[in-house]
């Protein structure tokens, strides 16, 4: 099992203030390191940056000192044994959770004190671990419903029917079927997404967030239940997804081979703390990611 | 048949699936020609004495449920919350309408027997009354729904129950508060004339049921629905969900409040006891029985429910028996009501006898080969060899 001294990384310069429990303000620093970012996007603002976050339950500290910076078009990804706390992260980059301590800034906003809602309105969109579809309603709808804040219509106007409902309803019906053949699912719109086979339920919640309009996506295990056909599919569409929406996606997958082919950066998480980050490359070779996923016995 | 043949071929054409499809106006037309066909029906039946006296009152409570059961079913079916106050609503909402007429009859001058005529006044007076009806009770909706949709479950059937009875206390008692005559009190108020009929009770309920459908049937509507289907979901796509779900619930008690203030017109007395916990369970049996989130079901099993009570009269002593079994049967045999959350769609029947009963799915997909391949791929057991890899994962690390 690692210690407190192995799992500090290089890469924090400064101490985390994990002493102090109040969150400190916002302060819009550099981060240490900026060559992470692909070199495309060195120039601009990151769209995500995270400082010393971390939470406590009780007693047990799940995060503890993560630091991110997310270019405008990077794809990175999360990895690391099970209960590291990745999808914890998840939820504290969404306020799902409230940070015990550290900050976010999405585009340069802090997000702190906002609900889940607004977060995602400032463009934050996110797919879970566990499915979450809306069971019930059809593939369209599901999307639709992620479209919901682009829309504007006014609740009389529906249910009067006046003519800019329909004038609405048709624009998104077409930016929803648009939207649904990204994954080749036009077909299948009007099909109830509880019925949906696995894989496709995964590719319909990516489109539902992805209807949300973010310019960050967070994928939680996306292509968890996969077969490699499909996972090779799905690294193409990812790409292709930031390609045409120019959005950053940070994704937590298990699936080596997926992570290493589409991510450009990626950190290792073990007990709460990002113990390596780096490309893909230098992750393989690093032996601090060898001994969390194997063991000391696995490092010579 | 060549005639047939030919407009099959010509409207299958822009679409190149060959699925012949009716335009909005068309659906609406159509539902629209049905309702007024139904009205008036209706309408001949009565006046030519077909249907008696009794059986016309019968009628108008059938519409009174059917209104109250499908706004029921906006908080339960379509928001998937159990409130267990709806009569509560509805005693809001026909006090509120029956006190509001009787006063502003003088004002207007209108008297009872112009509601029987119905005389321009009067029918403006009736219009302008039930709206009142419903606006006070979503008022009502609205200050209970705030705190209680905080709460889920249990707890919001429990909360919802205490308000119901706050309501019915307040009805009971608020003539000793204000010092002057108001709703009656215990002895109920009295003297309502007699507004509602066949024809007003049919329109109500027509445009209820229509609004209902809009609503569902938009953004706002989806946004209800998908709070249902899962919560935690809903927020991270940017649904406010205390905003859609106070807005469900504040939908329901408005119509809820105006079939109120119809039934104050149905029946002519108001009594607070008769708005007690047994009208709200009595309202939610129909929404279960008919299913959750079915507006046919809905309606269907207001129908019933309202006409049994009444046909079973002959065996009085056992017709709660015979409900109770009714119900039992019910939830043994089909626990999600009895259409579940299916919904009946005229022009959806129209289109299927258009297209000579084949299912749209047979023309829809514009599917390339390798959606095909990709569905078959994913639907003969894809998630094996990743999985697997995934465990073997789990089970070596950390150790």
């Amino acid at each position: 099992m690692s210690s407190d001294e192995t799992t500090k990384t290089e890469t924090t310069v400064e101490t985390a203030p994990s002493a102090s429990p109040k969150r400190h303000r916002p302060v819009l620093v550099q981060m240490e390191t900026p060559n992470l970012v692909p070199e495309r996007d060195l120039g601009k603002m990151p769209v995500l940056q995270a400082e010393h976050l971390g939470i406590d339950f009780g007693g047990l500290t799940a995060v503890d000192d993560f630091n991110i910076a997310m270019g405008r078009t990077e794809i990175s990804g999360l990895i690391g044994p099970n209960g590291a706390g990745k999808t914890t992260i998840f939820n504290l980059l969404t306020n799902v959770y409230k940070p015990t301590r550290g900050t976010i800034l999405l585009d340069g906003y802090d997000t702190a004190g906002k609900s889940v809602v607004e977060v995602n309105k400032m463009g934050i969109a996110r797919t879970f671990q566990n499915i979450r579809l809306f069971n019930k309603m059809t593939v369209e709808e599901n999307v639709l419903v992620g479209f919901g804040n682009s829309m504007s219509t006014h609740l009389l106007t529906d249910v009067f029917r006046l003519p800019k409902h329909w004038k609405q309803e048709a624009e998104f019906h077409d930016k929803a079927m648009d939207l649904l053949g990204i994954f080749n699912m036009q077909g299948l719109a009007q099909e109830r997404a509880g019925n949906l086979p696995y894989g496709a339920q995964r590719r319909l919640e990516i489109l539902r967030a992805l209807a949300t309009n973010p310019k960050v996506l967070l994928l939680d295990e996306p292509a968890a239940g996969m077969n490699p056909a499909e996972t090779e599919e799905l690294m193409e569409n990812i790409e292709k997804i930031r390609d045409d929406f120019q959005i950053a996606i940070l994704l937590i997958e298990h699936d080596m081979n997926f992570v290493m082919g589409i991510c450009e950066v990626i950190g290792v998480l073990d007990y709460g703390r990002i113990i390596a980050k780096g490309t893909p490359e230098e992750i393989q070779n690093d032996p601090k990611v060898i001994e969390a996923y194997l063991g000391k016995q696995g490092v010579k | 048949m060549t005639a047939s043949k030919a407009t099959t071929a010509q409207a299958g054409t822009p679409a190149a699936s060959g699925y012949r499809s009716l335009s909005m106006p068309m659906r609406y037309l159509i539902n629209a020609i049905l309702v007024v066909v139904f009205l008036v029906v209706g309408e001949l039946m009565i006046d030519g004495g077909v249907v008696s006296r009794y059986q016309t009152g019968v009628i108008e409570q059938i519409g009174i449920y059917i209104i109250l059961a499908v706004s029921l079913n906006i908080a339960t079916g379509y928001l998937g919350q159990l409130p267990l106050g709806h009569a509560g609503f509805m005693s809001v909402g026909g006090y509120s309408c029956a006190i509001f007429i009787m006063r502003m009859m003088d004002v207007v001058g209108v008297t009872a027997r112009d509601f029987v005529t119905g005389s321009p006044a009067a029918v403006g007076l009736f219009v302008i009354g039930i709206i009142f009806g419903g606006v006070c009770a979503a008022i009502c909706g609205l200050i209970i729904g705030v705190p209680a949709l905080r709460l889920k479950g249990d707890y919001l059937a429990i909360i919802t129950l205490g308000f119901a009875e706050i309501i019915r206390v307040v009805m009971q008692n608020i003539d000793g508060v204000l010092g002057f005559t108001l709703t009656g009190g215990a002895k109920g108020l009295t003297g309502i004339p007699s507004y509602t009929n066949f024809l007003n009770t049919f329109i109500v309920v027509a445009i209820s049921l229509f609004l209902i459908h809009t609503m569902m049937k938009s953004r706002h509507g989806r946004a209800i629905l998908s709070i249902r289907d899962n919560e935690i979901a809903a927020e991270s796509c940017g649904v406010n969900t205390t905003y859609y779900k106070t807005l469900a619930f504040v939908a329901s008690a408005f119509f809820a409040g105006v079939a109120g203030g119809l039934y104050a017109g149905c029946i002519g007395v108001m009594a607070p006891a008769k708005f007690g916990f047994m009208k709200s369970i009595e309202i939610l049996v129909m929404v279960v029985l008919g299913g959750m989130g079915s507006m046919l079901g809905s309606v269907i099993s207001a129908t019933v429910l309202t006409i049994l009570p009444e046909a079973l009269r002959a065996v009085s002593d056992y017709r709660m028996v015979v409900y109770a079994v009714v119900l039992i049967l019910v939830m043994i045999f089909r626990p999600e009501g009895l259409l579940g959350d299916y919904d009946f769609s005229m022009s959806r029947v129209i289109e299927r006898i258009m297209n000579h009963g084949k299912r749209p799915e047979d023309f829809a997909p514009a599917t390339t080969p390798a959606v095909e391949a990709v569905a078959t791929a994913v639907a003969s057991g894809a998630p094996s060899a990743t999985t697997e890899k995934d465990t073997g994962k789990e089970a070596s690390t950390h150790e």
